[in-house]
């Protein structure tokens, strides 16, 4: 995309003014975040500029306070758990399906990734309906169960594209030196598919972080998250502890996408043998 | 001969049954998760369905009158029977408070029912012997009216429609008839427009603003588009919230937006940039938009750059080089970009509820307002399933043009 020598008049503006328009979009993109991390260390309680003193304040507040650490805490609740139950449950799917045809396949993939298109708020009051009736509104178990449904679609397309370069060579292999297909499982096809693993859990514990339609239906104000805690609030009063939250969180997402972007990279290494392999 | 032909089959015979244990265990290793699926999601599901349309309460908090009106033809009023039968069953109801429930059944399809209920309720214990017809007309006269028992009587069956019906603001009339509501009570149908609307304008923005940043990517240095990328990808990986909370700050009157616009001298006085449509399209735009990049970039990366030098060494210049050979080949990842971020749009209910104003709330909103406001189950059911079918039916009619099951994550 270099501007050549021989570029008229006009490509040369044109070369120019796209460059602008990108950093305008960026600008767009990131503008607002920028924006409010320098606030959240300002020392008053206004929430624009220009900042009187750096300080702290709102960090203590939101690290301290009684009235955000249980919302702290129940999200790292629900976030784990739900997080190793659709880990669980979306890797061993995801080898089944990889492992073999079978009739209704389609249909059965179609429905177990439902959930990520299907609206929140229909999943929230689906299940607020259905949890009245069996009394798990208002409970740990109710939402975690929620969010492990909600994480699975990414687990299963993670761990299901790492499978797709791993060689099943290797299965036979180590099949065919004595080991039982347990031991086969985790002493060589879960080292090679870790990396797609560990993403899909990624993936479900961020969508269990940022969670906040169905919480709002099925979780009372012992079971109150994070992002509910900043749902309402926002809504209600604004202080500046939210924006000191709110830093917290994207510093939280920079790391979750930095993992997950070195996890992308060892996985395209593992899988590029095979792929040239199958090209020759 | 014979012995070779024996092991063939025999290994045809091995063979099979691998196959088959193969296909016994993937079914095996699904089993758990669709069986957590089936019940916390699937099931649920249904049930909001069938909640849309339940009526069986109404039979159970009205058991004698829903025997009695059986026999009536609906024609002017029934005969005693009915009316006894209605003063038993209020007599129970009253006191267990559950005929104020009925009351507010039956006041979603005939304003005035509730009142008339719970004013029968109590004082039908000090109502005489029969005969009870004379005795409850002269209670209130709405029970003489032949309009009250005809919507009682469609009220007491098992299911009913009058949600759905109300969700696409339609209504029985007197006759029994489904008609559309008067053009001041008609909210819902503009809500639904209202939601494709915004929709649609969001999907828009998002090919407009996505499409450049995707081409840039797709063919800047590999340094540049890391850098690009991983910028992107921050963005997408911060919490809907954190973005949400941002734009407020960012675009209310004191915010920066304004004190730049004011002290450049672009404007006199603060804009209104936000709790309106503006700061709907602004925040969801900004939300939406990777899923639009995503693929786009993704598909572009793939379109090798001969095609577009072959145009341009046969002439074209470089705006139809683009605009005829480059855009085509986008196709696929406009698409695909642009049926995820409308069917995301859709359902979107967080960023409007606390940009927007009241006039820029979606579908979505009203489902919770039913919910958390007027704890009307069966209306947000009712309302759901309109969203719900609004969803699947874009998603069946476009999905499987686009393939919308090759886009990959991450």
């Amino acid at each position: 995309m270099a501007l050549s020598v021989h570029a008229t008049v006009g490509e040369r503006i044109w070369y120019y003014a796209f460059r602008i328009i990108i950093g305008l979009i960026f600008t767009y993109l990131l503008f607002p975040l920028l924006a409010i991390i320098p606030l959240s260390f300002n020392s008053g309680e206004f929430l624009h500029y220009p900042i009187q003193h750096l300080s702290l304040r709102w960090y203590r507040d939101f690290f301290m306070s009684g009235h955000w650490g249980v919302p702290i805490q129940n999200s790292l609740i629900v976030g784990f758990s739900a997080m190793v139950l659709a880990t669980v449950l979306g890797t061993l799917t995801a080898v089944g399906i990889n492992r073999a045809d079978f009739p209704g396949k389609q249909l059965l993939v179609a429905l177990l990734i439902s959930p990520m298109m299907i609206p929140l708020v229909i999943t929230a009051l689906a299940l607020y309906l259905f949890y009245a009736r069996i009394g798990l509104n208002d409970t740990y178990i109710g939402i975690i169960l929620a969010h492990a449904i909600l994480g699975v679609p990414f687990v299963l397309i993670t761990v299901s594209a790492t499978l797709q370069g791993f060689d099943y060579n290797l299965v036979r292999a180590g099949a065919s030196l004595g080991a039982s297909p347990m031991r086969v499982f985790f002493k060589v096809v879960m080292p090679n598919i870790a990396p797609g693993i560990v993403s899909g859990a990624l993936f479900a514990f961020a969508i269990s972080l940022d969670e906040v339609v169905v919480v709002l239906f099925i979780a009372g104000p012992a079971h109150r998250t994070l992002p509910r805690q900043m749902f309402s609030g926002i809504r209600e009063y604004l202080t500046p502890t939210f924006l000191a939250a709110a830093t917290v969180l994207i510093v939280v997402a920079a790391m979750l996408m930095v993992t997950l972007e070195m996890l992308r990279k060892r996985r395209e290494k593992l899988n590029r043998p095979i792929e040239n392999a199958a090209a020759e | 001969m014979v012995e070779q032909a024996a092991s063939g089959t025999n290994l045809r015979k091995k063979l099979q049954r691998t196959v088959r244990r193969k296909k016994i265990e993937a079914v095996g290793l699904t089993t758990p998760l669709f069986c957590v699926m089936l019940i916390f999601y699937f099931v649920p599901i249904g049930l909001m369905f069938y909640r849309s349309i339940d009526n069986s309460q109404m039979r159970e908090i009205l058991p004698a009158t829903a025997k009695a009106i059986q026999q009536w033809d609906g024609e002017g009023l029934p005969g005693e029977p009915a009316y006894a039968a209605m003063v038993a069953d209020m007599k129970h109801a009253y006191p267990n408070r559950t005929l104020a429930r009925a009351g507010r059944r039956l006041n979603f399809d005939l304003v005035g029912f509730y009142s008339l209920l719970l004013k029968s309720g109590r004082k039908v214990s000090r109502l005489g012997g029969p005969p009870y017809k004379a005795a409850l007309i002269k209670l209130d006269k709405k029970w003489g009216d032949p309009r009250y028992w005809k919507v009682l009587k469609r009220g007491l069956k098992n299911t009913t429609l009058i949600y759905l019906l109300a969700a696409l603001d339609f209504r029985y009339n007197d006759n029994n008839r489904i008609v559309g509501v008067p053009d001041n009570q008609a909210i819902y149908r503009s809500i639904i427009a209202r939601t494709i609307y915004i929709s649609l304008s969001v999907t828009l923005l998002c090919l407009v603003i996505g499409f450049p940043i995707a081409y840039y990517m797709a063919t800047a240095t590999p340094r540049t588009r890391n850098i690009l990328m991983i910028l992107l990808l921050l963005v997408f990986w911060t919490s809907l919230l954190v973005r949400t909370l941002s734009w407020i700050v960012v675009l209310q009157k004191k915010g920066v937006v304004n004190s730049l616009l004011l002290s450049s001298g672009l404007v006199s006085h603060p804009l209104n940039l936000v709790f309106n449509r503006i700061g709907v399209y602004i925040a969801m735009t900004h939300v939406l938009l990777p899923f639009m990049v995503l693929p786009l970039y993704s598909v572009m990366r793939g379109i090798p750059p001969h095609y577009v030098r072959a145009a341009r060494s046969l002439g074209a210049t470089s705006i139809v080089a683009f605009i005829r050979v480059y855009i085509p080949q986008t196709k696929a990842g406009i698409g695909a970009g642009s049926l995820i971020v409308f069917i995301q749009a859709l359902g979107y209910y967080i960023t409007p509820a606390l940009v927007g104003g009241p006039k820029d709330q979606m579908l979505s909103y009203f489902v919770a307002f039913f919910v958390n406001e007027r704890v009307n189950w069966s209306m947000a059911s009712a309302l759901g399933v309109m969203l719900l079918v609004l969803t699947g039916s874009f998603y069946l009619i476009f999905g499987r043009r686009v393939g919308i099951t090759n886009i990959k994550l991450g």
